[in-house]
């Protein structure tokens, strides 16, 4: 599947690695920072894979731009911003929580919350004489194949 | 000749495929013994013209007729036998052909074994199984013909996608098919019930065994392709919910709900128009994976055949196919009527919770996927949503039931005793508790969910253990517990093991995704680092030749406190045709965890290498617990409830009884 | 009400089939920029090997301009560079190009050697400073920058001389005159 990005990055230039130790800061906190920003952010033109795992040569650009912002002083969340002010919010993983994500946000507790719902009115559908009904209308030789069919399943 | 002979042999199945798509079912309406019997050879005559079709296109790639555009455009004459038999199905000509090749083989299944179905029944089946088999006929006549010739012909090929030219990918799509091809036959038998108005015991334990089929050929499609990304992509990553991941793990949940719903419909006589939704679900997740990866609506890379004239096609073919079934779905599920009653705490219940949450989570991923193009549709801009929205809202979903997945088969038919059984699973919670704290100690903390993953991992493996032990009287008559172990049946011993699966692969999800550990860096030979305690020294680098790439191979000895664990060879090959690396990982299993290194380029003039160090922990837990989930499924399938039938006088008398019911 | 709950199936999935079908005219790789009536972002290039200035932001204000990004790697340069070529030759409008990431310093100024050098000025952008500015996705994109310094268009992919007498020159003509 990754196949598809990774023809992606070879269409736009030679091919890099992902993370490399000559792009990394010396500083362990502040190189801890950039791995967590990174990991958030989109590689635009991979298939949902953050720069940080990417091999794309523009994703490597980026994680070196993230990384001398973070030296300069930003916090991880400038950084987040100033991408998001060139990319837009394409280039989030993390989809923001605004107006046009409401849908997607809301939705996935809603569609919980009918599937509780109908298995709510499913249950109250049937009251609990019924649970008695189905055994009393068995005839004997039915009651016999049951039998019959419960020592099928045991055996 | 022998790729025109292919063509010619994929036309005349269309031709049987229409045939076996309207005799057999006016036959079946009108009560016609011979137009119903109409079905078996045409469904048996279809699989040997795609058998045929297919070994055309096989052949013209083993023996590399450049002059087929096919073969000319995915492969080279260099490539090693494996290949160019997998590059059949490698590209999506070829796939398409290895569909309809999978599809009539499932139909002739059904045309050969299905001697204990009802002539009607079996009729409709197989006429339903033709119409889709037609779709797809016309499909790649129309828009995506294997055997297109050029000319003149190309010298040699534009080979093959290196990363394709793995074993693991080799047999990821043929796998994936199984799965998503087996699906259309509950499908079938869904239309087909929904055709008669009849839907019972029989009609389930028909289903099921090919549901369980398909869902464990899916789960090794889905485990290979996770296998695949974990080793060739280099840094230890194997599902990332990506859109084409997602439309082959969405069939999987909606499989996986069928399953456990038409084992109430085959015991309870309950949940009928349920389960039948199920299988049409399942299917059309199916066929919708197929467009979203075929199409290009969501991923637009020219590497894959997304011309929207193809896109029309499929779109097309799901309004009839998906469309068509949901509108019979809505016109006759309500006549099902069900009799078996059941209250929440029930075996029942713990079924339906899974229906519930497999269903939600389903839908949860569902939205997830298409949520970029609904936003872009509307002109609401680019989104993206990637891993962290998914996990957010998908792993507490499964949490509430992987929990309940104890409880359900400790509780009894219609009405459990959840004191009882809670009871009875007291060693699970203690087993629960030791875990999360021993958990907590060994690695020192660690994240959330990683914590409560290892923790949900063996209440769901003890409470399994438990549960059997007292199927077998374990502790009361410890004298014959093997034996009545051994007279389990199958389709326990398949629930049995592919809950342990299950177990099994979430302790190894958790472990991995909590407790990797990596170390970046240049190594020059002879150089050493240390992660997750053990020693990687590095012992220099060498170059190589394969077939068609060459090598540098990068060399490690693992240490452990001195003492030698292992020697790790990586790879990084680089294919001259495509002008194309890709990464071997080496890769070392211990039961605690893989050791995994990677190579990447030279770094300076003192044989310094750029080095990916990684210890990723259980990961070998998620193939094993994908292995019993798998075994488990195919012992439930050799259920000799299954194979025989269900008794003809049940059938009948049931049958009977819902249609009075229904009146 | 019953038969209603059969029927939600295949209204959501009719809701679905109609998203797709609009889906299908819609390129997920057709991704419009933010920066449409920002001011272009600031920069200062260093010229490519062999000229003697780059260009920065400030050279971009006072007159409408067409800034190309492109690159000696990128295939679909070759096919455009012909119409760029064209657009220099009649003068249409002044083409700011942005030599980016080049690996080697000496692939931009001979690439421009022989395919030609349609720029009023070319800057070197090596490790994609400006193109991530630009929130450049490949090679090549284009923008139209007003009088102000604004980005008012942008062009993704090859400008051939369809799209360019459909809707770029109009734009240009349209945006002298304000």
């Amino acid at each position: 599947m990754r196949m598809i990005l990774l023809l992606l990055a070879m269409m736009l230039a030679l091919p890099a690695h992902a993370v490399e130790p000559s792009e990394m800061l010396k500083d362990p906190a502040l190189e801890a920072r950039a791995r967590e920003a990174s990991k958030n952010l989109r590689c635009v033109v991979c298939q949902n894979q953050s720069i940080d795992e990417s091999n794309a040569e523009l994703a490597r650009d980026m994680r070196v731009l993230v990384r001398e912002r973070i030296l300069a002083g930003d916090s991880n969340a400038d950084v987040i911003d100033y991408m998001v002010s060139r990319y837009g919010d394409y280039v989030l993983l993390d989809p923001p929580f605004k107006t046009t994500t409401y849908v997607l946000w809301f939705g996935a507790p809603l569609i919980v919350g009918i599937g509780i719902l109908v298995a709510v009115v499913f249950y109250r559908r049937r009251p609990e004489e019924a649970l008695q009904t189905k055994v009393a209308k068995l005839s004997a030789a039915e009651e016999k194949r049951l039998q019959k069919l419960l020592e099928d399943d045991e055996a | 000749m022998i790729a025109e002979a292919g063509h010619f042999a994929l036309v005349l199945a269309l031709f049987v495929g229409i045939v076996q798509s309207t005799v057999p079912m006016v036959g079946a309406h009108r009560d016609n013994t011979i137009w119903m019997a109409m079905a078996k050879p045409a469904a048996m005559s279809q699989f040997a013209l795609i058998i045929f079709s297919f070994g055309a296109l096989t052949y013209s790639h083993v023996v590399s007729d450049f002059s087929v555009v096919n073969v000319y455009q995915n492969s080279h004459s260099l490539k090693p036998m494996l290949y160019k038999v997998s590059g059949v199905w490698g590209n999506h000509e070829g796939s398409l052909l290895l569909w309809v090749l999978i599809l009539t083989g499932f139909g002739s299944a059904v045309a050969m074994f299905g001697g204990n179905l009802p002539p009607s029944l079996k009729a409709r089946v197989l006429g339903v199984q033709a119409m889709v088999s037609v779709g797809f006929y016309l499909f790649m006549l129309l828009t995506s013909n294997p055997f297109e010739r050029m000319f003149p012909a190309a010298l040699d090929g534009q080979d093959m996608n290196p990363l394709l030219q793995d074993p693991g990918l080799a047999f990821h799509p043929p796998f994936l098919y199984l799965g998503y091809v087996g699906f259309s036959m509950a499908f079938s038998f869904a239309i087909a019930a929904l055709i008669e108005g009849r839907v019972d015991a029989a009609w389930a334990r028909w289903v099921r065994p090919w549901t369980l089929a398909a869902w464990s050929f899916l789960t090794i499609g889905i485990a290979l392709g996770s296998w695949w990304a974990y080793y060739e992509l280099g840094w230890g990553g194997w599902w990332f919910w990506d859109p084409v991941e997602n439309a082959s793990f969405m069939p999987w949940l909606a499989g996986t709900a069928l399953l456990h719903s038409a084992i109430v419909v085959e015991k309870r006589d309950t949940m009928k128009s349920w389960t039948i939704f199920l299988a049409i679900l399942a299917f059309s997740m199916s066929l919708l994976g197929t467009f979203l990866v075929r199409s290009g609506v969501l991923t637009s890379v020219h590497a894959f055949a997304t011309d929207p004239e193809r896109g029309v096609f499929i779109l097309l073919l799901l309004m009839i196919v998906i469309g068509g079934s949901l509108a019979l779905f809505a016109l006759r599920a309500p006549a099902l009527k069900s009799t078996g009653m059941f209250k929440p705490i029930s075996r029942e219940g713990g079924l339906l919770l899974n229906n519930l949450v497999m269903s939600t989570g389903c839908a949860v991923v569902l939205l997830g996927t298409l949520y970029p193009l609904f936003l872009d549709a509307v002109g609401g801009g680019k989104v993206s949503i990637g891993p962290p929205f998914f996990n957010a809202v998908f792993i507490p979903l499964m949490l509430p039931m992987l929990f309940a997945m104890g409880y359900g088969p400790m509780l009894s038919w219609k009405r459990g005793d959840l004191a009882g059984a809670s009871k009875r699973l007291i060693v699970a919670f203690i087993a629960t508790g030791i875990a999360a704290a021993a958990t907590v100690a060994i690695a020192d903390g660690g994240p959330f969910f990683g914590i409560i993953g290892m923790a949900i991992a063996v209440w769901m493996g003890v409470s399994v253990l438990v549960e059997m032990a007292e199927r077998i009287r374990l502790f009361k008559a410890p004298g014959k517990a093997f034996a009545r172990l051994m007279h389990q049946p199958r389709a326990t011993w398949g629930m049995t093991l592919a809950h342990l699966g299950m177990a099994m692969a979430i302790a190894g999800m958790a472990g991995a995704g909590g407790w990797k550990a990596e170390s970046i860096q240049v190594m020059k030979p002879g150089e050493t680092v240390t992660v997750s305690g053990y020693d990687f020294t590095f012992e220099g680098a060498k170059s190589g030749r394969g077939p068609n790439y060459t090598i540098i191979q990068g060399d490690f000895q693992v240490t452990r406190d001195g003492e030698p664990v292992a020697m790790l060879h990586a790879e990084k090959r680089n294919y001259p045709v495509r002008q194309m690396p890709t990464t071997e990982a080496a890769i070392h299993t211990l039961m605690t965890g893989d050791l995994y290194a990677v190579i990447g380029d030279s770094e300076g003039n003192e044989g310094g290498f750029v080095t990916r160090i990684y210890f990723n922990p259980l990961v070998v837990w998620m193939w094993i617990g994908s292995l019993f989930m798998v075994v488990g499924g195919t012992i439930s399938v050799s259920d000799r409830r299954y194979r025989i039938g269900a008794p003809t006088a049940r059938q009948s008398k049931s049958g009977k009884s819902a249609e009075a019911a229904s009146a | 009400m019953k038969r209603l709950a059969y029927m939600v199936p295949l209204a959501v999935f009719l809701v679905l089939a109609g998203y797709f079908a609009v889906g299908l005219k819609l390129n997920p790789r057709d991704l419009p920029s933010v920066l449409i009536d920002q001011p272009v972002p600031a920069f200062d290039l260093k010229p490519i090997k062999g000229k003697a200035r780059g260009f920065s932001s400030e050279d971009l204000k006072g007159h409408v301009t067409l800034v190309n990004v492109f690159g000696s790697w990128c295939v679909a340069c070759v096919a455009e560079h012909p119409t760029l070529m064209e657009i220099a030759k009649l003068n249409l409008v002044p083409v700011f190009g942005i030599d980016w990431r080049e690996k080697d310093p000496d692939a931009g100024p001979k690439w421009l050697a022989r395919h030609g050098d349609p720029y009023t000025l070319v800057g070197d952008d090596p490790d994609s400073k400006a193109a991530i500015a630009f929130g450049v996705y490949g090679a090549p994109e284009s923008f139209i920058v007003d009088r102000r310094g604004f980005i008012r268009y942008k062009h993704t992919g090859v400008i051939d001389a369809d799209n360019w007498s459909a809707t770029l020159w109009p734009l240009i003509q349209e945006l002298r005159k304000q």
